[in-house]
């Protein structure tokens, strides 16, 4: 008992240091740049906690919010389709996996344009930046999963006489689970910034739109109370999203 | 035919499938040439581009921020893990934080990054330094931990001095690792430049191409990408048959 | 043959001490304190070959790594060579591990040259001792492919050789064989036994093959589960030359009887079962 406890004691205490140092570099970053640039973490802090009191902020977040669901929704069902599709058919998946592992690494901006003449400026082009963002590393995370299902595994459904159903639903879905969450987690934190990114010139709605107008009307507390705002609720997503990464992991 | 050949040969019949059919459904007009011009229209005019100046400067500037941010990733990203794998504690601190990294919307950043440094090349080497880094310190962590402890124990009964051990053992055993941190810190400073230089920026190929979205010139525009895009995949081809030739005689059958 | 006692023997006393362990113990700290080992002593005379067998855990690795100077003893003291070892590893020792330590990005003859290279040792020297080594340990045809490309026994093959090349006094070995089939063992340790006379260094082989161990070595020393120590040290007394025919030797049976009359309950305390 004393153990586990000591444990989350010095975890806290990493974590308070590493949120100390942080605030830190802001605050002599604010020294430096002056007002006009940046504004402190206090005075950020303060903006925040104002902002969301007032109800256009829930406006524009609940759009970005909207637009996110839809193109997670989208991003994981495309994803864990197709990552099942190339991950059962070997060859489709040799072929495909290193055009994705292209595709990712191809900087997704570029495709912008072609995204906004498709879709034109609004939900749908958001939605699907988000998408593009997202979907490949689900793909690439399922396809792997299936294609390290242990041999053995299979062979031990058979040799216990399972019916297909069984095998999947009772052996390989558990065995490939792991990995998929894993997918899932990283096709979160991609698809919201393909979100966000959509919304910073795509758009006269949602967070992302407050912060670039934020710099173009200079007003700096708000582009940094709202930067603020997103910035912690993606660590807080990803954090549970971890550790429940972590506790698929464990079995 | 071997497997390998046939999946080489599929994949390349696919691409080569994928762009005939967008060829023919441009031409046709099956795709609106308002949205879409012909991969074939696509190519000429960027032939016509490398004819003038400013792509020329727009490749230079790209490309030399693009070299800065990762340059300095890869330095720093190494070092960083290189020191954090010898401190544990600080390791148990940051372990999070590093598996936390790639949610945060560093794109976000931006404005602020223009407000302290100006509207020049530093905000943007910044944003793709900031992306980079985190990579190649998680690739150097992963490969310091990968080094066999039986490697370290050689070391030890060969009587290397730390330097020579580092230099002649330890880095060797981990360079597969590290090779992929420089891959990823390649990929994600270009990423970052560009996508920095469409959002808000005074020059460079991402800036051309969000100016010719704006101006309507889908002849450009679309050329831009396509280069883009070729050089993308054509920077990651390469340091992938490097990499491949590099780890052919340390690969265990 | 005879059963030895729990220190030197009659054998031993003519050749001078080579290593020395007094009292050695040692106990890891952390969130729990392990006693892995001792206390214990031992002699290891000038050019013998001493084999250590004991059930798993029980502290094998530990007692090389102490002699090697990998470690630091808790309590007691280690010679070698009549100077104290404290946690540096001092010249003219050698060793093989259990895993594989050849380094993948290098040619077998670079493995080999490795540790002279490092040591300043000139050029042609180099490679006249490399020549020879390659050539004593059958690796001739192999001397430009990478480890990837051999077997597992080739491969320790090439960390022997790459400690063998250094000339080193005192060998210690764990379980490098252990990764290996049967008949490969047995021919590995025809090549050890080799090895050891034409060198005339002193061996230490670690090992969980009871027949192994009865086979090639002077002495045996029998290890305790848990904390490890010597419940006794037997003598072989076979003839110097020697190779795996020794099987045949109905003394052979009664060294490895004897081994596993001393282990057999020991064995069973290791894995947690009652009963002797």
């Amino acid at each position: 008992m004393t153990q586990a406890w000591s444990g989350l004691n010095s975890r806290a205490l990493d974590a308070l240091v590493l949120v100390t140092l942080t605030v830190a570099i802001w605050q002599g970053l604010y020294e430096y740049a002056g007002e006009a640039a940046i504004t402190s973490p206090l005075a950020t802090l303060g903006y925040a906690s104002s902002l969301v009191k007032t109800s256009s902020f829930w406006t524009h977040a609940e759009a970005t919010l909207a637009a996110f669901a839809y193109a997670l929704a989208i991003s994981i069902v495309l994803g864990v389709v197709f990552g099942l599709i190339l991950g059962f058919r070997r060859f489709a998946g040799d072929v495909a996996e290193p055009i994705l592992v292209a595709l990712y690494t191809i900087p997704k901006v570029t495709l912008y344009p072609l995204i906004l003449l498709i879709f034109g400026l609004g939900v749908s082009a958001k939605v699907a930046f988000g998408v593009i963002h997202g979907v490949i590393p689900i793909i690439l995370f399922t396809l792997n999963a299936v294609k390290n299902i242990n041999p053995v595994l299979i062979r031990t459904s058979r040799v216990m006489r399972l019916s297909p159903w069984q095998t999947v639903s009772t052996v390989l879905t558990p065995a490939v689970m792991p990995e998929l969450i894993t997918g899932m987690r990283v096709g979160f934190s991609l698809t919201m910034l393909g979100v966000l990114i959509g919304e910073m010139f795509a758009s006269q709605r949602g967070l992302g739109f407050l912060i670039i107008n934020g710099i173009n009307m200079h007003n700096v507390p708000m582009t940094m109370a709202v930067i603020l705002i997103v910035v912690l609720f993606a660590i807080a997503a990803n954090g549970l999203l971890l550790a429940f990464d972590k506790r698929m992991h464990r079995t | 035919m071997t497997r390998n050949a046939a999946i080489s040969l599929t994949r390349i019949a696919v691409i080569v499938g994928g762009i005939a059919l967008l060829e023919v459904l441009c031409r046709r007009h099956i795709i609106n040439p308002l949205t879409l011009i012909p991969p074939s229209e696509m190519a000429t005019s960027l032939w016509h581009l490398f004819g003038s100046q400013k792509i020329w400067d727009d490749i230079a500037q790209t490309f030399s921020t693009v070299a800065f941010s990762f340059v300095l990733s890869v330095a720093a990203g190494f070092a960083l893990g290189a020191l954090i794998h010898a401190l544990p504690r600080v390791r148990r601190a940051v372990d999070p934080l590093l598996a936390s990294y790639y949610s945060i919307p560093f794109f976000v950043f931006y404005p602020l990054l223009i407000a302290l440094f100006g509207l020049n090349t530093v905000p943007l080497i910044v944003i793709g330094f900031i992306f980079a880094t985190a990579a190649m310190v998680i690739s150097t962590l992963n490969g310091l931990d990968r080094v066999p402890r039986v490697m370290t124990k050689t070391s030890r009964i060969l009587r290397l001095s730390p330097t020579r051990a580092i230099w002649s053992v330890t880095l060797p055993a981990a360079a597969p690792y590290l090779f992929t941190g420089l891959k990823l810190a390649l990929a994600y400073s270009f990423i970052g430049v560009i996508a920095g230089e469409f959002i808000l920026s005074g020059g460079g190929l991402g800036y051309s191409i969000a100016y010719a979205y704006n101006d309507f010139d889908n002849q450009t525009m679309y050329a831009l990408m396509m280069f883009v895009l070729v050089i993308a995949v054509a920077m990651n081809g390469a340091l992938h048959v490097w990499e491949q030739r590099m780890l052919k005689k340390r690969a265990r059958a | 043959m005879s059963a030895g006692a729990a220190v030197a023997v009659p054998q031993a006393a003519q050749a001078p001490i080579h290593a020395r362990l007094c009292g050695v113990t040692r106990v890891f700290e952390g969130k729990l304190s392990v006693h892995a080992l001792g206390p214990l002593d031992l002699d290891l005379a000038r050019g013998e070959f001493f084999a250590v067998v004991g059930p798993s855990g029980c502290g094998k690795t530990t007692l090389m790594d102490l002699i090697a100077g990998l470690s630091a003893p808790t309590e007691g003291s280690i010679t070698f060579e009549d100077k104290p070892v404290e946690g540096e590893v001092p010249d003219g020792i050698g060793a093989v591990f259990q895993e594989d330590a050849s380094f993948p990005w290098l040619t077998v003859r670079d493995n080999i040259a490795f540790g002279l290279r490092r040591a300043g040792v000139d050029a042609a020297e180099i490679a006249r001792r490399v020549d020879y080594v390659i050539g004593f340990m059958g690796l001739r045809d192999f001397a430009t492919a990478y480890p990837a490309q051999l077997s597992g026994g080739m491969r320790q093959r090439v960390c022997i050789a790459r400690t063998l090349v250094l000339q080193p006094r005192l060998i210690l070995l764990d379980e490098p064989f252990g990764a290996l089939d049967q008949q490969t063992r047995l021919l590995m340790g025809d090549e050890l036994l080799r090895l050891w006379r034409e060198t005339g260094a002193t061996i230490l082989l670690i090992t969980h093959a009871l027949d192994e161990a009865a086979m090639l070595s002077d002495r045996v020393g029998v290890m305790s589960a848990r904390p490890g120590r010597f419940i006794d040290i037997i003598t072989t007394g076979w003839a110097r030359e020697r190779d795996s025919a020794i099987v045949a030797d109905p003394a052979f049976g009664a060294v490895t009887a004897r081994l596993w009359s001393l282990l057999r309950s020991e064995s069973l305390k290791a894995i947690g079962a009652k009963g002797a």
